[in-house]
């Protein structure tokens, strides 16, 4: 008996000693990602993670802070003529990529016109651009055929696809194609032979890497690093096993917790779950304005009168201090929010909802809505919506599908019994809809380009382009503020609230920082 | 017997053939574009039809299976539009997990089921036997991932003795690979254990009845070896039979235990694939489950041979 118990202890220490490769190495720090990175061209996609991944390994000319602000990074001074129409820049000194080589204008060059053909914004910009030069080692110069206001917000920002240097070598790749090296200047370095899809990426410190002076604030300042090695866990993709594996202190940070797993994370003393983002995520309702019955502005008002925000975010979100209800288009707390023509919406009711419909002419077509059923982040937001809507009075053809399908799907242009659609819904992070270039909704060319749902509105496409060439901050604002006004009028989506999606870490790992996106540098792990 | 491997091997050129026009002809057809997800969500539709442009999505299917096939014959799988790498290796980086899973559930099942079923067919219509009886219903009847969680609860989360998640190497040390083992094949191997005990079970019961036992036992051989000696080996046929398609269901049926014990094998490999309309990467896959479940079929005739001599080729 004796015998048996000694094995018995021998065995229970055995297996909960830890291994060799899990050891607690301060300077290992262990990431859940909100997603699997497939593709690590953050140019050739929006995806976040692939954004993530580019802000690992590369550095940006701009940045933006946390309170919304361009920062310089790695440019160190620019100057602009008194015509507004040139744009030189000076690099900051001891910049370099991972293989050694110094990064130079020609470089920074190649990066902007690769970005310039696939960025939204970046295609706004170059439309401006007359010529884009090197003009040294370590400078480059922007000369405008006009005056253009968003020149520094272009180069910062913060969100996809972000303007990240390359070299010129790899930034001559076509802009369509992926490409094949990953070597940027940035805090970290893409450990290219030990990236599993699927299983884990690897990152390990740029020790040659020269941050700047300035504190750290969303994706500008000092990218200090203080670990030696950065592990995401591409693997680990079970809402209720990561938060299992973080308890447990197998992973230092999960990057976004399932909201209905966050009470039970914030009742653990280790973990620690807090909102990194100073702006928040906002879910939104698209309208196909290309066919019935949302080819009518009049039913697609009377759908935006029918979407209180409330019912989706508590539906959706369901943790009362992460959602807000914002009437903006605009990310609320950001420079262009404002409650401009949103009274269709803020001040909306069902009888108003069934009497603008009822005005609108409607004739009972039924709406295809598409419900993805494997995202949980957005799957509850089509039944609210398919409700909210039969109350006033609209035919719903709810259609179940997992995500991928509704992707592919609602890039398809025909008819809805055609394998088209009439609308889906999704969530957009702060950046990418704070202003009305980056907002992909206020691209109202119609079918001919756009966003999924090919709105068009020739007054928001002059309002527009005021917007981009105006330089002076007010009017601006101004025209912002015409733009969503007109938006509403015309209903070009519906805006459905707005939330934060916090990320849960161990108590051990200090020093985040608050910024749009996820950032890995100075943070520590004690 | 060698005719016959061969024969059997050649009938499998066939098989894969059809397999390769179905599976190619259903993705086709199937809801979704691979352009539009690799695209990501704020690209616009010019975008996405460059994307499938550059993929050679826009070309008719004929011609995009002729290249296909074409490729395949030359042994090249393609690359994954979703990776970019070719399809071999990605399949060659998630084998070892879902070899090294499969393997141990089926051992442990086998090394647990085979005794417990011989046992209750023993003591046929005793405690035991009813005991086995309930425990393979529940092993029948219980969720995959509802047992995962109760397991990681107590052992990894309350007892601290094995990690919640992931997946060693091989490579990295045999300890750290078995440790991470042990929860997932406990967890995947108790339906296997239902099912191979339940089987054992019958078979042996079956054979307990038959003269050759009466006889042994009347020569005075010890209980143990008239059952393993006699009971066993003749009960052995159905046995094999059912570990063999339990091998072959394991392999592609790990997705739910990889996903939540975080194992980056075939089975997670086979799901984001197909989520994320990976065409090259769902056709190597499976083209390679059909390999397998045809040379495991084949590996278990063979075995007939030696288990019963009557069986002859």
């Amino acid at each position: 008996m004796r015998k048996l118990i000694a094995l018995l202890a021998f065995t229970t220490a055995y297996l909960s000693a830890p291994g060799a490769a899990l050891a607690q190495d301060s300077k290992v720090l262990r990431i859940v990602p909100h997603s699997n990175l497939a593709i690590l061209d953050p140019i050739w996609t929006t995806a976040y993670m692939s954004r993530n991944h580019g802000y690992m390994i590369y550095d940006t000319l701009f940045g933006t802070d946390e309170n919304s602000q361009v920062k310089p990074q790695m440019v160190d001074t620019w100057t602009v003529s008194p015509d507004k129409k040139v744009w030189n820049f000076k690099l900051r000194s001891g910049l370099a990529f991972h293989d050694g080589k110094p990064v130079t204008g020609e470089d920074v060059v190649a990066s902007l016109n690769r970005w310039g053909k696939r960025d939204a914004m970046g295609v706004a910009l170059m439309g401006f651009v007359d010529k884009l030069e090197a003009t040294g080692a370590d400078a480059f110069r922007m000369t405008l055929k006009e005056p253009c206001g968003f020149v520094l917000e272009a180069l910062g920002k913060p969100s996809s696809n972000v303007p990240f240097i390359m070299q010129k070598r790899i930034a001559e790749t076509d802009a369509f194609k992926q490409i094949e090296e990953h070597i940027g200047s940035g805090p970290y370095v893409f450990v290219r032979e030990e990236f599993k899809p699927g299983d884990k990426a690897v990152y390990v410190r740029n020790a040659k890497y020269v941050p700047r002076k300035e504190a750290p604030s969303g994706s500008t300042g000092g990218k200090q690093v203080f670990v030696e090695r950065v592990e995401w866990n591409l693997a680990l993709r079970d809402a209720q096993a990561q938060v299992n594996a973080l308890a447990k202190g197998e992973i230092d940070i999960l990057e976004q917790p399932s909201f209905p797993l966050i009470p039970g994370l914030k009742a653990n003393p280790d973990v620690v779950v807090y909102s990194y983002s100073p702006v928040p995520l906002q879910y939104m309702a698209r309208f196909n304005h290309l066919h019935k019955p949302f080819d009518n502005p009049k039913v697609r008002q009377a759908a935006l009168a029918a979407f209180a925000q409330e019912p989706f975010l508590q539906a959706q979100v369901g943790v009362k201090e992460l959602y807000r209800t914002c009437d903006s288009m605009f990310t609320c707390g950001t420079p262009y929010a404002s409650s401009f023509g949103t009274e269709i919406q803020s001040k909306s009711n069902m009888k108003k909802a069934q009497e603008l419909l009822k005005a609108s002419g409607y004739d009972g077509t039924p709406v295809v809505l598409m419900k993805p059923t494997d995202l949980a982040a957005i799957d509850k937001l089509p039944d609210v919506a398919a409700q909210l809507m039969r109350q006033a009075g609209f035919k719903v053809d709810l259609q179940a599908m997992d995500w991928q399908t509704l992707v592919g799907r609602r890039a398809k242009k025909d008819a809805p019994d055609k394998g088209g659609w009439n609308m889906f819904l999704t969530a957009w992070q702060g950046p990418d809809i704070w202003n009305p270039i980056a907002n992909a909704t206020m691209d109202t060319r119609g079918e001919a380009s756009g966003w999924f749902g090919w709105g068009k509105d020739d007054k928001i496409l002059e309002l527009r382009n005021l917007f981009m060439r105006e330089t002076d901050d007010g009017k601006r604002k101004k025209l912002a503020e015409a733009i969503q006004a007109r938006a509403f009028e015309v209903a070009t989506h519906a805006p459905l609230g707005e939330f934060d999606a916090p990320l849960a870490a161990r108590k051990s790992v200090t020093g985040h920082f608050r910024g749009t996106g996820n950032f890995y540098w100075n943070v520590k792990k004690n | 017997m060698l005719n016959f491997v061969l024969r059997r091997l050649l009938a499998t050129i066939p098989v894969l053939l059809i397999v390769a026009v179905l599976v190619f002809l259903m993705l086709r057809l199937a809801p979704g574009d691979p352009a539009a997800i690799l695209a990501g969500d704020a690209a616009s539709t010019e975008q996405i039809a460059r994307i499938r442009t550059n993929l050679g999505l826009d070309r008719p299917i004929v011609v995009q299976f002729g290249i296909w096939a074409g490729n395949m014959l030359a042994g090249d799988l393609g690359e994954s539009f979703y990776y970019k790498m070719k399809v071999v290796k990605l399949i060659g980086q998630r084998l070892e997990p879902t070899l090294a899973l499969a393997t141990f559930t089926i051992l442990f099942a086998v090394l647990v089921s085979v005794p417990l079923g011989v046992v209750a067919a023993w003591r046929f219509g005793g405690w035991f036997d009813r005991a086995l009886m309930g425990f393979s219903v529940l092993g029948f009847s219980i969720p995959v991932f509802v047992l995962a969680y109760i397991l990681i609860y107590l052992v990894s989360l309350k007892l601290g003795l094995l990690p919640v998640q992931g997946y060693q190497r091989i490579g990295d040390g045999f300890w750290p690979f078995f440790r991470h083992l042990i929860l997932p094949s406990v967890t995947l191997s108790v339906i296997y254990i239902a099912l191979i005990a339940r089987v054992t079970r019958a078979s042996v019961l079956e054979a307990l009845g038959e003269d050759y036992i009466r006889t042994a036992r009347a020569k005075g051989l010890p209980e143990f070896r008239v059952l393993v000696r006699h009971g066993l080996a003749n009960a052995a046929v159905p046995i094999v039979t059912v570990i063999g398609i339990g091998i072959a269901l394991l392999i592609g049926g790990v997705v739910v235990t990889e996903s939540v014990y975080a194992i980056p094998g075939l089975g997670r490999l086979t799901v984001d694939a197909v989520l994320a309309r990976d065409f090259p990467t769902i056709q190597g896959v499976i083209l390679f489950f059909s390999f397998v479940y045809v040379l495991l079929n084949l590996l278990i005739d063979l075995s007939y041979v030696f288990l019963d001599p009557r069986i002859r080729y």
